[in-house]
């Protein structure tokens, strides 16, 4: 418990608040490498997922590759690519895409997929086109589903931003590392804290934006 | 390629670590999953917060869960065993509320005609309930397993011997070949894992071969 104690103390330290390695940029650092990560493999997996799950053309391809994507080792990625790119933030952004398509990808198909076959018969014969089916009644629907997709994304973007400080950026990974390098545990120990706090912040967020885009009337998720 | 031949045995060794700290998490992360989503689903209160708390504590990053529990148990920050009870708890996390699901996939009439034909409640659970939650808990079982062979190799970074060694030398050495070697190995190591758990559910499970009943 004394080193959670020393832990604190580090935390409560001032001059660990300010600076360009202060705890406020490594922490808008890390906040910026998960938004920037899930906003490009969203880019990506969204308009796929949305393609697969209407029109149910590559969904079982895309769900397969999705689940064999989870096989891959976060640690192998951004050190393979950080050798193949170089140091700066191109190597473990790409990492990032990578790790974080496969649960939108399912969140998404999923959340497309979850919409009553009868209701979207019911849109079709209300003289809806496909995109109008696709806008107005299976997103809204499955919205819960395609939100919980985000949250899987960012939990796993969350963690691997920690590893871009190993292959030399910023983000709170930074703490992690330099207590490890000089055998202090207190730092390693506030800087898991700081982490444990970002992702459940951010994991509750995204908990309460599912609860809210639930449609009134419907329990989707 | 050529690093990977000359480096054939230290690739051996760290297959084995790293079986040996991803395989026992599994296993006990199943056989405690069993009571606990059990009890869970004996009160719908208890089955929430379970289900909330796997969420959370499935949201925390592993390092930083490495680097928290020798505060909090006492492990160093170094050993096997410090990752294995992280992996477990990671484990917990998501085969619980997978065995809760399991459960309750079960059909309420097909125990109570078990309980009417005079199964005794341990052999009722042991012949009736557990076969059939068995495609759902199978389910969970490869998503525990497939996942718990990737964070092994987080350990790595804190120099417990694992595949994931072969990104931290091939990183700090610049050697590419060991890098790729490492997620090969990985990736292989889990899907092959995940395979045997499949034949493992045929085996034990035949009928859901007949029906076609998929486990995803």
């Amino acid at each position: 418990m004394t080193s959670f104690l020393e832990a604190l103390a580090w935390l409560g330290d001032p001059a660990h608040w300010s600076g360009p390695s202060g705890i406020p940029i490594r922490t808008a650092e890390h906040l910026g490498y998960t938004v920037l990560g899930v906003l490009v493999a969203a880019l990506i997996a969204v308009p796929l997922g949305l393609y697969a799950g209407h029109t149910g053309r590559l969904a079982s391809l895309s769900l397969a590759l999705a689940g064999a994507a989870r096989a891959l080792p976060t640690l192998g990625l951004v050190t393979l690519f950080a050798l193949l790119l170089g140091i700066g933030l191109g190597a473990p952004l790409l990492a990032f895409v990578i790790l974080a398509i496969p649960s939108l990808l399912a969140g998404t198909i999923a959340a497309v997929q979850s919409a009553d076959p009868a209701t979207v018969d019911a849109a079709r014969a209300q003289g809806m086109t496909e995109t109008q089916i696709l806008a107005r009644v299976e997103i809204p629907l499955g919205m819960p589903l395609l939100i919980g997709g985000v949250r899987g994304a960012t939990v796993q973007v969350v963690a691997t931003a920690m590893l871009a400080a190993y292959v030399g950026n910023g983000g709170l990974g930074r703490y992690i590392f330099l207590g490890l390098g000089a055998r202090d545990y207190p730092q390693m120990l506030a800087g898991s804290l700081l982490i444990i706090a970002l992702a459940l912040v951010l994991d509750l967020s995204l908990l309460l934006l599912q609860r809210l885009t639930a449609p009134r009337g419907v329990r989707a998720a | 390629m050529r690093w990977v031949l000359d480096n054939l045995d230290v690739i051996a060794g760290y297959t084995g670590a790293h079986l040996v700290q991803a395989l026992p998490p599994v296993l006990i992360a199943f056989a405690l999953s069993l009571p606990l989503a059990k009890l869970a689903n004996a009160r719908g209160w208890l089955r929430t917060s379970v289900t909330t708390t796997s969420g959370l504590l499935y949201a925390i990053p592993s390092l930083p869960l490495f680097v928290l529990l020798p505060g909090l148990i006492g492990t160093s920050v170094r050993s096997p065993l410090n990752i294995a009870v992280a992996l477990t708890l990671y484990g917990l996390a998501l085969m619980v509320p997978a065995a809760s699901d399991a459960f309750r996939s079960v059909s309420r009439d097909v125990l109570g005609s078990a309980t009417a034909q005079g199964f005794a409640p341990a052999a009722r659970f042991l012949q009736v309930e557990l076969p059939l939650a068995g495609p759902v808990l199978l389910a969970g079982v490869r998503v525990v397993a497939v996942s718990t062979i990737s964070l092994v190799t987080v350990g790595g970074v804190l120099g417990v011997p694992s595949l994931g060694m072969l990104f931290v030398d091939g990183f700090r050495r610049g050697i590419l070949a060991e890098i790729a070697a490492g997620v090969v190995l990985t990736a292989a190591l889990a899907l092959i894992i995940d395979a045997l758990l499949v034949l493992l559910g045929r085996a034990l499970m035949p009928w859901t071969r007949q029906q076609g009943v998929r486990s995803a």
